[in-house]
Parts: structure tokens; C-alpha cells; sequence
């Protein structure tokens, strides 16, 4: 835990929105990622959702690998172990948010259960990990992952929407013509990089 | 303690602590306490144990909404409508519901979940659907795949029309877990009161066929809830054109025994197309030609689409829609009034109301249940 980067957390939280955008950068969470984008009220609802659980994630698994995992020397196990952390926060989340606020999860509907399942949350949490965050830093770095695939899936949304009104060769309508819209927006988005860095 | 087991007893604990948070969670959470539930404007008014779905929580009050799929939102059976604003429609009742329906606030009773008091409107004849107790009186290999099932019920007698359906309650068994329910036509004869008599195909890998052909013995003790459907012969003098694929043939053995029955046979004139693979898959088939013989106005039409050289078919070949679209053409006519009847599987379904429509029948005089 001492060992922490030395990175202020501002910057960090900016980094993970733009210059490592978990989704642009990393190429994490694509699946939901190309299939929700197709519409933009449904992406608004998944980048919530995914943005609160990778946060709320960061903390319990942080929590988890330095006072369970590491003291026990069982880092081989880590993956199993996140993933069942994650479950679990799903689970929870989910019936937090039904009872105290069913207009939220009427909104979030299906997509919280489905989140479980997203690479992109496991893949933040092994960032964390190899990266030896501290508490702080782990939490910063979670949230503002999933804030940069809420952005990222939102532009996309948006992008998509133009192209919809547009002529597109038939053999690349559908998901054909959105990877190389993602493949420009990646292009677009390495344009941030050098500004700050955190890996 | 050996390295080697602290590893899964880690994952193990964690486990269990985090089932354990879970539950508890779920305790306290998902308790709602006592709700009310008032049914079509203070008729009927339930005290009921708030947290679960509508249709459950309906079902336990003996008030049986109709479900084809019991309760996984795959049929869209089980709408009604909730008078108390309850948000916005859910992602999983979207693909079931028309703008209008959304618009009258129909939702489906097992994506709704009781969290407050509610107000909802159902069709009175729900109210006369019952549960029943019944057993296994014996039970018939029609085909390799297809068994007749007769139940007897415990004491009481069903009124139903033919045509409709019960649903049968599917205990846990084997690695299935929980109590499904699935819709079977009855082919029973109305006046065969105190028996009801399902055809059930096995489907590989389906839980309620699975159970039937695999675990459910003659003796049996089982539960039926029921009837449902608005299948049935309509009060018209159009020529019925009914179509039956497998253990579709089920509600048009009860149509046409209960017409013989009562007489209503020297009224109507009906083709009665039934479809199969090769001759294994034909079944009752004395039985319809010699109640074809004995009712001039009723023409079974049994066809083969792969029959076998060496099985020495003599009806007709070919698919069931290309068969059907033949005799509208060449033998029924297009001249007088034509009804659809049809019951099958959804992609047979689709296939016959498409050569219906093409022959000029229109949607609105084709009938079926669509079993997902």
C-alpha cells in the first residue's frame, strides 16, 4: 500500500475520462458498448449504471485484495474473487435502488444485472490492482472510468444517431459502419494522450 | 493450515458472507409489509404479503391470471390493468404490448411487482378459474414423441368450451428448482366432465415435457389451473378451415367430438388439414376417418411432408401449407365465407395465417392460441 503511484488525484480522475478512456483506449465493456448505443436513452441508463458500479466495485474489491487477498498470499484467486465481489455489489445495488428508488430502477431496468457480466468492470478493478492504486486513488479511478465509457457510449449514441439519416453501404449498415466509427473515436481520443498520464 | 486449502476456503467464506449480506438485505428490503389489492373497482379486495410479482401474488390468492410461459414475460399471456401509477412500462413488457395498450396502462402481471397498494382491472371470468386436484388415470403412447394424458379429477367437474386450455403445475423434480406451469389444450370432451385429457409432445430440454414423459406416472397426484383461452368455433355458418401440426391436434379433438355431441355438426362445414414428418408422427387416425365417414360435411385431410417409400402412404404429401393452399385452390373454393382455426407451433401458425391471407381469409377471421 505504500508503493502507491504518485499521482494527484485530479489528474487521475481526468486520465481515466480522456487519455485511458477505459473504452477507447482499453477496448473494454465493447459488447454492450455497440449493442445499447443504438439508442441514446438506453445508453444514458447503462453509463449510470456502469459508472456506480465500477465506482462502488473499486472500493470493495480494493478493500477486498488489501486486506483479504494480499495478507493471505492468495493472489492466484484474485479473478474468481473479484467476479464474485462484483456479482454480489450487483445484487445489492440492485435492491438498494428498487426499494429507494424504483423511478431509477424502472430507468436502469434490465441493464444492472447485465453489468455483471461487463469486462469493462473487471478490467478496472485488475487496473487497480496491477497499478497498486491506494484506497483514494482506486475509488478516483473507478468512478472516472465509468464516467469515461458513460461518455464514450453517449457520443457513440449520438454519432449514431447522424449516421442513421445517412447512406450507408449495405454490407456495413448495423455494427459493420459502428466499429469503425469506434475505431475513429479511439483515433480521436489518443489525441489526449501525453497530456496526463497515469500508466 | 496447508496453503493449499486457504485459498478455497477464502473464496468459500467470502462466499457465504456475501449470501449471507444478500439475504439479509433481501429481508429487509424487500419487505413491504401488508398491501391491498382492490380488483375491478372494490369487488374484490385481497390483503396480500407485498416484494413479489403481480401474477404470484394473484395466484396465491386463487385468482389464476392466464400465463402460457409461467411468469418469464416470453408469452405476454398475462396482462392486465393497473389503475395505480406504477412508473413507466419495463424493457421485458415493451416487446408485448400495443401503444394503445400502453396507453390504457396494461401491464404484464408477472413483470409487475407489488410494492404498494393497487387498484387493477381483470375479466370476470378469471374468477371462475379454479385449481384442481387431480390424478393420473392413464396414460397413451400415441407417437414416440407424443403421450396422452387423462386426469381425473379430485370430486369436481370443469366447465369449459372447447378449444380452451389448463394449465399444468410442474413441481420441482431433478436439478429444476422451482414449480413452473405450462398451457396444454385440453382434448377432452366438455361433457367429459370429470376428466381432462392433454396431448403433450416432448420437447428436448423442456422442463413441463421433460417431466411428463420422463418422471409423471399413471396414479400420479397433480395439480391443473384452469380453463383459459379464447379459442373455439365461432357462431358463424363460414366453412372452417382448421390446421394442426403435432399435439396441435389436441383442441380440434375436442371441437369435433363436442359438435358430434351435439349435433351442431349438421351445421357447419369443415377441412380439417393435419400435418406430419413421415407416418410414425400420425396419430388417430381411424378415429377422424371414421368420423369423417359419418359426417358428410367434415373432411380430414392427414398429409405426410417426408414420407418414407416403405410406409405406403396413400393420403396426401407435402407441407401442411402447400397441401392447404392446394384444396383452397382446387377443392374448397374462395366463393363462400372462410374461417381459420389454427394450432401448432408459432412458425407452422405463421406459415398457414400467410397462405390464409393470400386466399382472401383476413386476419381478423383467424384464430389460434400461441403457445412461446
Amino acid at each position: 500500500m505504500g508503493d502507491a503511484p504518485q499521482v494527484g488525484l485530479v489528474a487521475l480522475f481526468f486520465a481515466s475520462i480522456l487519455t485511458s478512456n477505459i473504452l477507447l483506449s482499453n477496448f473494454l465493456g465493447t459488447c454492450s458498448f455497440i449493442a445499447i448505443s443504438k439508442d441514446s436513452k438506453s445508453s444514458m441508463g447503462l453509463g449510470v449504471a456502469v459508472t456506480m458500479v465500477i465506482g462502488i466495485c473499486s472500493a470493495v474489491c480494493w478493500i477486498v485484495l488489501n486486506y483479504i487477498i494480499k495478507p493471505l498470499g492468495i493472489e492466484y484467486l484474485s479473478f474468481i474473487i473479484f467476479i464474485i465481489v462484483i456479482a454480489a455489489v450487483v445484487q445489492v445495488l440492485e435492491m438498494v435502488i428498487d426499494r429507494f428508488s424504483p423511478s431509477l430502477y424502472m430507468a436502469l431496468g434490465i441493464f444492472l444485472p447485465l453489468i455483471t457480466v461487463n469486462c469493462a468492470v473487471l478490467g478496472v478493478i485488475l487496473f487497480m490492482q496491477i497499478r497498486s492504486y491506494n484506497f483514494l486513488q482506486a475509488v478516483i479511478f473507478g468512478f472516472g472510468s465509468g464516467a469515461g465509457w458513460w461518455l464514450a457510449i453517449m457520443l457513440l449514441a449520438s454519432i449514431r444517431r447522424k449516421i442513421d439519416n445517412n447512406p450507408v453501404p449495405a454490407g456495413l449498415k448495423g455494427t459493420g459502419i459502428t466499429m469503425i466509427t469506434i475505431g475513429f473515436m479511439a483515433m480521436a481520443f489518443i489525441g489526449f494522450s501525453g497530456m496526463i498520464a497515469v500508466q | 493450515m496447508s496453503p493449499i486449502l486457504i485459498g478455497p476456503l477464502t473464496v468459500a467464506g467470502l462466499s457465504t458472507v456475501l449470501a449471507l449480506v444478500i439475504a439479509v438485505l433481501d429481508k429487509f428490503l424487500n419487505n413491504y409489509g401488508i398491501l391491498k389489492i382492490d380488483i375491478n373497482g372494490g369487488k374484490k379486495s385481497l390483503d396480500v404479503k407485498g416484494g413479489s410479482a403481480l401474477l404470484g401474488t394473484l395466484a396465491a390468492e386463487n385468482i389464476f391470471v392466464p400465463s402460457a410461459c409461467g411468469g418469464r414475460g416470453s408469452c405476454g399471456a398475462c396482462k392486465c390493468k393497473v389503475l395505480t401509477d406504477i412508473g413507466p412500462h419495463l424493457p421485458t413488457e415493451l416487446p408485448f404490448l400495443s401503444p394503445a395498450e400502453m396507453a390504457a396502462n396494461v401491464h404484464l402481471a408477472c413483470q409487475v411487482k407489488v410494492r404498494q397498494n393497487l387498484a387493477i382491472e381483470l375479466p370476470e371470468e378469471l374468477f371462475s378459474v379454479k385449481k384442481f386436484a387431480a390424478s393420473v388415470e392413464r396414460i397413451r403412447d400415441l407417437t414416440y414423441d407424443i403421450k396422452e394424458i387423462r386426469f381425473a379429477l379430485a370430486g369436481e367437474k370443469i366447465e369449459f368450451s372447447p378449444g380452451q386450455y389448463v394449465q399444468l403445475v410442474v413441481p420441482p423434480y431433478g436439478d429444476i428448482r422451482e414449480s413452473v406451469q405450462r398451457a396444454y389444450s385440453m382434448s377432452s370432451r366438455p361433457s367429459d366432465s370429470k376428466y381432462v385429457e392433454l396431448l403433450v409432445r416432448l420437447v428436448p430440454g423442456g422442463i413441463a415435457t421433460t417431466w411428463t414423459h420422463k418422471f409423471l406416472k399413471e396414479g400420479d397426484r397433480v395439480e391443473l389451473v384452469g380453463p383459459f383461452g379464447e379459442f373455439g368455433v365461432r357462431d358463424t355458418p363460414a366453412t372452417m378451415l382448421c390446421v394442426a401440426g403435432g399435439s396441435g391436434m389436441a383442441p380440434f379433438k375436442s371441437i369435433l367430438y363436442h359438435m358430434q355431441e351435439t349435433g351442431d355438426w349438421a351445421e357447419k362445414e369443415i377441412w380439417y388439414f393435419f400435418g406430419a414428418r413421415t407416418a410414425k408422427d400420425m396419430f388417430y387416425l381411424d378415429e377422424l376417418r371414421a368420423l369423417s365417414e359419418a359426417w358428410p360435411k367434415f373432411h380430414f385431410v392427414p398429409a405426410l411432408s417426408e414420407p418414407k417409400p416403405e410406409e405406403n402412404w396413400t393420403g396426401e404429401t407435402g407441407l401442411i401449407t402447400d397441401v392447404l393452399d392446394r384444396y383452397i385452390k382446387e377443392k374448397i373454393g374462395k366463393t363462400k365465407p372462410l374461417e381459420g382455426y389454427l394450432c401448432g407451433s408459432p412458425g407452422m401458425i405463421n406459415a398457414c395465417i400467410n397462405v390464409m391471407k393470400k386466399n382472401g381469409v383476413t386476419e381478423d377471421k383467424i384464430y389460434y392460441d400461441k403457445f412461446a
